[in-house]
This record gives C-alpha cells, structure tokens and sequence, in this order.
C-alpha cells in the first residue's frame, strides 16, 4: 500500500488512490476544497483547480517535486509522496487566485439565489477567498430557461463543473444537454428547446455546486435556513427511496437525496421521490438529518459573507465581454 | 434556403460520407462528424441549422447534442445564416504589423458593414479571424478554401469586384469535393 | 551554409507530383526501412541523430517514440500534428503544401517504426486545400504500392487517412488534437495517461508535428550519426523558421541550428534587414507563446554572447533574460511598433482561443485582454499593469494544458521588458493616438 504524507500527516492507502481522496480519508483541515469533482461520477475533476496542491516529493522511487501545483482530485499518490497543501503558503495564494477566477463572472445574487446556504462557491469565497473583486468589467449575464417541468437553468451562475453533464452521460441514456460554445461563452445548455425528461435527471440538481440548476417546484417557496431537514425512505422500484425532506412546519416543501459531509450525494433518487410525493403518507420518517460541515448557514456565517462580496458599485462598463457565438459574434474593438 | 428544401445530401456527398466514415474502426464513427459538418455546411447554404445538425447526427447514429456541442466548439462553422462570401481578415500580431487594420477598414468602408456583418444583398460576410498561418505573406484574408495574400488596398478592392462577379457561395470545400 | 535537408528539392518543378518526386529519390527511406531495417534499428537512428520535436516543446522524438505501449493484440496509431496555428508559424503549411511525399514517406517509416497500421494527419481547417493537395498525394501513394497492404512485399500494412479540423487553436495540443480526431469539441485531456499510454481512443499512440515527422527522412537516409553533427550541442539538425513582421523578406527558411540570430535577422539569405532600413525593437522568436525579447537581448545573451538559433541559446538566461525557440516563429518588430498594441491581439487571440474548460485560463484569458483593452482605449492606470502582472501569475501553471501559461507568457515578457510603454499610455493617453496611425500597409505610409 502507497504511503502519501499530506501536510505532515502521513496515511496508507489503496494504489489507484488519489491525493484528494486520501487527504479526505485523513479528514479535517488538510482536505483541498473541491468544485468539480465527484466520487460518483467517473471522469469528473481536473476542471476548476480550487483542489490544487503542491506535490513536493513525488515518491521513494523518484523524490523530485513536481514542476507545477497538480489538481488533487486527479492525481494519484504515489508511495513515499509528499504533499502540501494548506502548510504551502503558495498552495493558498494560488487557490485564492483560482476562486477570484471563479467569482470573476458570477453574478453574486446571493440574496435571491435558491442555492444559497448550500452552496459551495458561497463557502468556498468564505473560506478561501480575497475580500474584494478586482473584475471592472460587464459580467457575462444568460436568460434563465427551463429545461422540463422540473429544473431550471440559471447559466450565468453555473461554473462549469461538467458534473451534470456526467449525470447525463453515466446515469441516463440518451443525453439532451451538454457544453456548448467555446472559451468565456461556454455554457450548459440543450442547444433548440429541449426538455430533460428522464427518470433520474433531477440528480443534476443535488450535483449542482451553484445554484445554477434549481428545482422549479421549490423556487421562492422559501430560504433553506428556514427549513428543516429531515432523513425519509420509502419503497420506490426506481430507486433506493432513502430521501432527505425539508420541512416548513408539517409541509414537506422540497425532496433531495442525502449527502455526505463532502456534500456527496449518498444514493441517486428519481425523479418520483423528488418531485411527486410532497405527502407525509409517501415518507416514513426517519429522524432529524444532521447538517453537513461545510454548510455557512449552519455556522451563521450567513451575514459576515455579505461582506466579502460583493462589490456592487460595478464600474461602467468599459467593454462587454465576449458574445456568445449564437448572440452578435465576438468582441469588436473598432475604435482601436 | 433550407427550410424548403429537404435536407438530405446528394449522391456524390453521400459516397463522400460513406468514404469518410469508412476512415474509422467500427464503431468509431463519431469521428467523421467534424468533416461531414463541413460538408453539410458547403451543402446547405453556408451554415448549419439545427435540423442540418440533427441530420447529421442521424448519419452517426450519434445524440443531436454531440453535434450541437462540436459545432458550436468550432470557429469555422456557422450557426447562424452568413453571406453567399465570407471575407476572413487575419488581424493578429504579424498582419496587424502589416497593416491588416487598414484592410478591414476599407472593406467596411466599401461594403459599408462593420466587421461580423453581412451586407443587405446576402453577399458578403466580413469577419476578423485569428492567425490563418500566412504570417509572412501579410495582410491576408482567407475566403472559402482560398487565401489571398500580400493584399494591398488595390488587390483587395479587385478581388471583391470578382467575388461579385462571380456571384457564387465561396466553401471550405471547394477543393475537396463538388457540391450542389 | 550547411545542406538544406527538407527544402532539398523544394525548387524541383512539379515536385508536389508522385512521378517528380520519386524521380528525384523519393520514397528512398521507405525502401531502406521497410527491407533494410527493423523498426528497433529506426528507433535507434532517430535516438542518435538527436531530433527533437518541431512542434513547439522540443521534446526528444527517440525517447517519445520509446514510450509508446505495445500490448499484445492493441493496435496502436501515429498521429501527425499538422493543426499548425501558433500565431507567427507557418512553415508546416509551406512544408506540405510543397513537398506533400516527403510527408508521407516520412509518416510511412515512422509508422513502420512504431508498429503502426492505421495513421492520421489532422490538419487545421483553414488549410483546406492544402488538404487537397495531401489527399492527392496519398492517392498517388496508394497507386503506386506505398501505402495500403503488403507493401514493397515485405508484409507490413498501413493506412493513411487525412482528418481535417474546424478552426481551433487548441487542437495542436496534441490530447485536444485526439478528442477532435475522435470527433468530440477539442478539450485538452487531463493527463496522465499520455497518449503513448491510451491516446487515440485508448490505444497507445505518437502524436508528432509535420517538420519532426519529415526530418525522420533524411534521417535514415543519411543516417543518425550524420544528422546529428547538423548544429550545436543538443539542438541537432536544421530547422524551418517561420519569419513575418517588419522585415525585407518574409517567408519560411530552413537554417542549420547554431546561426547566429544576428545573421539570420540581416543577412540576405535570410530575413534581409529590418522594413525599410529602421531600427529593430523587439522580436519574438518562437510563435507567440515565447516570451517576447528587446533588440538587446535577442542579439546578446545577458552574458553578452551572440545569441544562437538553438534551444539552449535562446533559453539562455531563463525567462528573465532569454526566451525560447519554440515553433520556430519568428516574428520581428520595429522601432515604431507598440508592444502594448502587439501585446494585445496576443491576448485577444489566447482568450479567443482558450477551450474553456479550466476555469483560470477561461476567465483569465478574457480578463486579462479587456484590461488590455481598455489601457489602449486610454483608461488605463497605474494599478492595471500591476494587476495583469498578477493574473498572468495566477494562470501560469495552475491549469490542464499549456495554453494557460502560453496566455500569461508573452504578458509577463512584455511588462518585464517594456513596462515604461505600459506606463506611457496610462500616463498619457493622447501618445495612444499616434499608434494608431503607426501602422500602414507597405508603401501606403501615412
Ligand atoms: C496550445 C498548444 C498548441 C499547440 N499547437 C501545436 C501545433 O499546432 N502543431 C504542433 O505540431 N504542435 C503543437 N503543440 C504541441 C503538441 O502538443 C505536441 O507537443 C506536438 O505535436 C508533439 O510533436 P513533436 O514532438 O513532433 O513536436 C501545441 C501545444 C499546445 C499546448
Ligand atoms: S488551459 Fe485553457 S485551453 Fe487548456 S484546458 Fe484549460 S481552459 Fe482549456
Ligand atoms: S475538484 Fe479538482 S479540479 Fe475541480
Ligand atoms: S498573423 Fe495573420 S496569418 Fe498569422
């Protein structure tokens, strides 16, 4: 078994394991923040690099650092590594950096947003982020549109995990929407009017880092923080049935699957489970659920975060940014 | 224009997408889309409309949004209705050196269009692009498989002169295969 | 001047013809190596003779060759890397748009090297009749017994096949390149695996650049040994450049490793002297991801040696000093020219360019080219410069492919060499003014 020493903290583990996951197999401080991976989607990682470490022996076989910071959640340990992570003073200057990256163009609706005390770029900013925004320019902005009866896509939110494209991809046959355009304008999408119809496809929403794909059938009801969870299962012949309700007094405003303390999904739920059964009669209830460690709203961090965001005192404009390839065709700097 | 006509390929292309999907193992013929989009764009009026797209996918036996997802990736194809002759200036480092700015001044000028245009008569479609590899032979503009180099202001305005004249859609695939 | 290797012939009337070139001793190392040698005795010409990748890295092509996997039962591919699009580069297009056969046969030896059947050349959209030209010639190929089963009746078959992109910078990458060759958008894989591992649709494959795949020619023609006395030290070889900008004579040459740039920027032979006898300022040396390099510096390493067309000389001094040969784009400006202004359709390029996958080079890219912009719209400010300092930073190794770092290099070149340009125009905007009537065609000057 590879033996990886990460931030002084040394641990065995399976070949084939990854830095990430066996820095969350050590647990607490140490673990990188991670965006775009998930242990249940295979291929997923490597695109938003908040993970990043600093690998400062690479094995017993071959001690030499690596050149450059590697993405944890796709870099496998090797026996004898050992890596830094928040003991690299540029480890943190770096991740800053790849959160300002990720902050650069989101809208900061924070108060209006679905997702918001569930949300990992909002804890990520708290966590790992600079106070300020240095971004002048005009944010790229998308129409919201609903993708079914079920979810809706706010894309000026998303920050293009590819997660719910995997859930696509690995969970449903038949995939509706993927990555369209290029570059700044990427964006998820299903390209013509198209509905997601599938029987697992609400699982894209428990994916969803952001709150860039929301359940239609929960928006505005009310703020997360004023609901409470609770741990549910019934007998469900398309999935497992082990839910997690969210209660508003006696009424069950929202279905999710469970998660894990990384924010995991613990078993995919259809769309049965999620969307239909809102009677207490559908659930048998189980017992409070406990609030999963990254949550800022379970730690009252709600209020403080509004500061670190959000300058809204945007400039003018000096440019738009790059149009997407279906709007006006790019950037035109005429005058120069 | 497309909405009328059925989209279906000619002969000739169709032997082309079989010739290409042949290039493949078996299997693995979701390698053909990039080549066959173009061939579809050459063929449907210079762009690629959804229904094309879905056309194409239905050749692959591949998901309409592996297509929508490539197509929209590339910079060569076109989503949306362009002019029967797209005129493609390179203003990157070494044309601009050259005086490639000034070349798409003048071409705005005369066509009275600003770059990313298309002018009322559906002719000319006017587009700055990024290096086309003709740094050494600048200014330059690219317009249907052809590059036209060294361009100076007089060259440029006898060019569109012939562009008009001959009044034909300038492809990509001009030299690859005949197309209706 | 030393023996031109690949341009040899380029003269020859008709050569872009199967009959001409094969008149002309074509097809001779396809003999050699399919009859004479085995693909161990290829492998080891092409580790002695030094060769390193033309396509921008330099990395050696014996030991890449080396790499590749061989399973039982797996078919493995050669890819040939003719997506050419770093700004500045142009001389795959000249090399296969004239000699279309000394691509194929050096794609027939490497492939037979490599125990490949089945190989591909992807080449970049744009050059769509260069496709034809290649396709042609292929033809030819196949008529004349060189490509498809039992060739020269030695029992080795291969198919070669041409793919074309459409329009993306990243395919170069060379795992970007696989993703579109697979038909899927050019997102660059996350590695490892190498593609010399699981690259073409999981198969072991070599991906290779059009100048490193020709040079395997003479190579086995003349031997390892001989090619590698070409140049200096570990830059072996001759070498095609591609030169543009402000000089008398554009165009692509072939230069024996080791010239001197100062020669190579003012002899005759080469690029002729500077546009219209002015003073040199700057020249990027490598396509337009190298750090860019004041005339002092191009000239004279900081040590004051004459500055070599070698990957060690121009690497000299790191990337404080010195820069690096890249693809061999090789473009000059004069003293008129603004750095800031070339600077900016640099960036604009990369931002265009970027796949947009990876969130610092997506975000970054554009960022860092809207800043740009607006210090030439005359908004700029003192903090600006500073801050594209810092994002160049936080692009540079942080991201899945090197697009990344080749979006923060030539931002980091041109503030560390010119920040008083930098500065000049957010300190008076009216000086943007006159840039702009710089820049005339030839002969039209205003
Ligand atoms: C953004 C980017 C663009 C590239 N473009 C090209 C290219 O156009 N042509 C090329 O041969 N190599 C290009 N490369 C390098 C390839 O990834 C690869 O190293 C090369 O094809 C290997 O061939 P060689 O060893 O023969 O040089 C590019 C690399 C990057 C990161
Ligand atoms: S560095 Fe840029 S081009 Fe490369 S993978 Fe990341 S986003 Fe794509
Ligand atoms: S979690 Fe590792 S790169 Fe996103
Ligand atoms: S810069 Fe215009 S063709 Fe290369």
């Amino acid at each position: 078994m590879p033996k990886v020493t990460i931030d002084g903290q040394t641990i065995d583990v399976p070949a084939g394991t990854t830095i990430l996951q066996a820095a969350r197999m050590i647990g607490g401080d140490i673990v990188p923040p991670a965006m775009c991976y998930y242990s249940k989607l295979k291929t997923s990682g490597g695109y938003c690099r908040t993970c990043i470490v600093q690998v400062s022996q690479g094995s017993t076989a071959d001690p030499r650092p690596m050149p450059k910071p590697v993405a944890s959640c796709r870099t496998n340990v090797m026996d004898g590594m050992v890596v830094k992570n928040i003991t690299s003073p540029e480890v943190l200057e770096a991740r800053a950096g790849v959160v300002e990256f990720l902050l650069l163009n989101h809208p900061l609706d924070c108060p209006i947003c679905d997702q918001a005390g569930e949300c990992h770029l909002q804890d990520l900013g708290y966590e790992h982020g600079k106070a300020d925004t240095r971004y002048e320019f005009e944010r790229r902005t998308f129409e919201k549109i609903d993708i079914g009866n079920y979810i809706q896509l706010h894309m000026t939110r998303c920050i293009l995990c590819y997660r719910c494209v995997k859930v696509a991809d690995q969970l449903t046959d038949g995939r509706v929407h993927g990555v369209i355009n290029r570059g700044e304008v990427s964006e998820i999408s299903t390209y013509i009017q198209n509905a997601i119809d599938n029987d697992l496809s609400g699982n894209m929403i428990d994916v969803c880092p952001v709150g860039a794909l929301t359940d239609k059938t929960f928006r505005f009801k009310n703020r997360v923080w004023f609901t409470k969870p609770a741990d549910a299962n019934c007998t469900c012949t398309k999935c497992t049935g082990k839910v997690r309700l969210w209660f508003k007094g006696d009424e069950i405003l929202r279905v999710t699957a469970r998660k894990d303390e990384y924010g995991e999904v613990v078993d995919w739920i259809c769309n049965e489970c999620r969307f239909k059964k809102r009677k207490l009669s559908d659930w048998v209830i189980e017992g409070p659920a406990k609030v999963n460690r990254h949550s800022v709203i379970s730690q009252n961090h709600y209020e403080s975060l509004r500061a670190i965001q959000f300058d809204t005192r945007l400039q003018t404009a000096v440019l738009n940014g790059h149009k997407s390839k279906l709007g006006e065709g790019p950037l035109n700097p005429n005058n120069l | 224009m497309a909405g009328s006509k059925k989209i279906q390929f000619s002969e000739k292309a169709m032997a082309y997408v079989r010739e290409l999907i042949a290039r493949y193992p078996a299997g693995k013929q979701k390698s053909a889309v990039i080549p066959i989009l173009h061939l579809a764009q050459a063929e449907f009026d210079g762009w690629l409309s959804a229904p094309v797209m879905d056309y194409v996918a239905s050749l692959l036996n591949i998901q309409s949004i592996e297509v929508y997802e490539v197509a929209s990736f590339y910079s060569m194809f076109n989503l949306k209705p362009v002019g029967k002759c797209t005129i493609e200036v390179c203003h990157t480092s070494s044309c601009w050196l050259r005086g490639a700015e000034d070349i798409i001044r003048h071409i705005e000028k005369k066509l009275n269009i600003s770059a990313g245009e298309t002018t009322t008569d559906g002719m000319f479609t006017l587009k700055k692009v990024e290096c086309l590899g003709a740094c050494g032979y600048a200014p330059m503009f690219q317009v249907g498989a052809d590059f036209y180099e060294n361009l100076t202001i007089q060259k440029t305005d006898e060019l569109l002169e012939k562009f008009r004249k001959e009044g034909k859609r300038q492809t990509y695939c001009n030299h690859l295969v005949d197309v209706k | 001047m030393g023996k031109k290797l690949l341009l040899d012939k380029v003269g020859v009337a008709g050569i872009q013809k199967y009959d001409v070139y094969r008149r002309e001793g074509g097809y001779a190392a396809v003999e050699k190596a399919l009859k004479a040698l085995t693909p161990e005795i290829i492998l080891d010409e092409v580790k002695k003779s030094g060769l390193r990748g033309r396509g921008g890295a330099g990395f050696p092509t014996g030991m890449k060759w080396s790499f590749l996997a061989k399973p039982p039962g797996v078919p493995r591919h050669l890819v040939c890397n003719a997506d050419e699009s770093e700004p500045g580069t142009f001389k795959d297009r000249y090399l296969m748009e004239k000699l279309p056969h000394l691509l194929i046969e050096g794609m027939i030896t490497s492939s037979f090297a490599l125990g490949a059947n089945t190989s591909y050349i992807y080449i970049r959209g744009e050059y769509a009749y260069i496709y034809k030209i290649l396709e042609t010639a292929i033809q030819e190929a196949y008529k004349a017994g060189w490509l498809g089963k039992n060739i020269l009746g030695t029992g080795y078959d291969l198919d070669l096949y041409m793919q074309i992109g459409a329009g993306a910078y990243i395919c170069g990458e060379e795992t970007a390149l696989l993703e579109s060759l697979e038909g899927k958008r050019g997102n660059p894989r996350i590695k490892p695996p190498f593609p010399a591992i699981a690259g073409l649709w999981g198969r072991p494959t070599v991906v290779n650049n059009v100048e490193t795949l020709m040079a395997v020619v003479p190579i086995i023609n003349f031997g390892g040994e001989a090619y590698s006395k070409i140049g200096i030290g570990r830059s072996t070889g001759t070498k095609l450049i591609s030169a543009s900008g402000h000089i008398n004579k554009p165009g692509v040459y072939e230069i024996d490793l080791g010239l001197p740039v100062e020669e190579f920027i003012y002899s005759q032979e080469y690029c002729g002297g500077i546009l219209g006898g002015r003073k040199m300022k700057a020249v990027v040396a490598g396509g337009s991801s190298v750090p860019i390099l004041p005339t002092e510096l191009i000239l004279r390493t900081a040590k004051g040696e004459p500055r070599l067309m070698t990957y060690e000389s121009l690497g000299d001094g790191g990337f404080a000093t010195g820069t690096m040969l890249g693809s061999g784009g090789f473009i000059v400006m004069d003293e008129s020219t603004s750095i800031v202004k070339n600077l900016y359709t640099f960036s604009r390029f990369y931002h265009h360019e970027s796949c947009g996958q990876c969130s610092p080079c997506r975000e970054g890219t554009g960022w860092m080219e809207k800043i740009l912009h607006k210090v030439l719209s005359g908004h700029g400010t003192l903090r600006d410069i500073d801050l594209l300092w810092d994002i160049q930073q936080k692009i540079d190794g942080k991201t899945i492919c090197p697009l990344g770092e080749a979006a923060a290099w030539p931002v980091a070149s041109a503030i560390r060499h010119f920040r008083s340009e930098f500065e000049d125009f957010v300190k008076n905007p009216q000086s943007i003014q006159d840039v702009k009537h710089y820049y005339r065609l030839t002969g039209e000057k205003a």
